[in-house]
């Protein structure tokens, strides 16, 4: 990479974007850190939150504005909700704690590691390259929220529609007792 | 700085996918496996759109973005619901003592 070149040209809004990936992807994964860790189910799915909020401000970042709603209003707002109720409605106290074995734990932890060395030695290890196969250059202008609506409502109607579907087929089985 | 490219968000996404694994793995609360499995459901989403943004300029990374977080919607709607007959038969939502084949 030509650190270099690529430093001329970037401008004061480009080092503030940098900084704000900086801050947001350290919201999410010291959030995602604190769901694995702590005991307590209720703040495991506070922790979430921050997760959620923090992949937001990135899709922000990522001119996914449509996205980044979206995810702030059907994820924080309705799927981390019925977590929460199911939360209460299933334990007999909030503050109930389940620990795993220590073995367990350390099992894990090991294969998670290995799992993350894993992908990211083979991301930016150059066995792929991603810029030979990027079909346009970084700096064209980003898609528009309109764009994106237009797509979900023509080119992708069909997968779109099975997809309520499968909402709707979660509510009857829900309903059904 | 280093410039933020295709390969921060990568290795951003991979650090949540490997979370969310060890989440689903040392759970014991099934609700806490489930919330394992939104963060890599969201970590997915993050490579999603950013090979969107850095890739191919189009907006078919975030369609399919829309589709994942619909059916996580879903997903976890059902998952609450076996979990409730779960509580209902068993009176807790321990896993380890998900192990009756009769209802």
């Amino acid at each position: 990479m030509d650190s270099v070149a690529a430093e001329q040209g970037r401008s004061l809004k480009d080092h503030m974007d940098d900084l704000a990936f900086y801050i947001f992807a350290a919201i999410s994964v010291a959030s995602a850190f604190g769901v694995v860790v702590s005991q307590n189910i209720v703040r495991t799915a506070l922790f979430l939150l921050g997760t959620l909020g923090g992949v937001a401000g990135l899709y922000f970042l990522l001119d996914a504005n449509l996205i980044a709603v979206i995810q702030l209003i059907v994820y924080a707002g309705g799927t981390l909700i019925l977590i929460v109720f199911g939360i209460m409605l299933t334990s007999k106290s909030p503050w109930a704690e389940f620990k795993p074995p220590k073995s367990q734990i350390v099992l894990a932890a090991f294969v998670g590691l290995l799992m993350f060395i894993g992908i990211t030695s083979l991301t930016l290890s150059g066995e792929v390259n991603w810029a030979a196969r990027a079909t346009k250059t970084p700096l064209a202008t980003s898609p528009k929220v309109a764009e994106a609506g237009e797509a979900l409502l023509t080119t992708y109607l069909v997968p779109f529609e099975v997809d309520l579907t499968a909402i709707g087929a979660a509510y009857l089985a829900k309903t059904e007792k | 700085m280093l410039a933020v490219g295709l390969s921060h968000y990568l290795v951003l996404s991979a650090l949540l996918f490997s979370l969310g694994v060890v989440c689903m793995a040392t759970k014991r609360n099934a609700i806490g496996i489930l919330i394992g499995v939104e963060l890599v459901l969201n970590s997915a989403n993050v490579n999603l759109i950013a090979f969107s943004k850095f890739q191919t300029g189009l907006v078919d990374g975030q369609v399919f973005a829309v589709f994942v977080i619909l059916l996580a919607a879903a997903e976890a709607a059902l998952a609450i619901a076996i979990f409730m007959n779960f509580y209902n038969n068993l009176q807790t939502v321990d896993v380890d003592r998900g192990d009756v084949l009769r209802g």
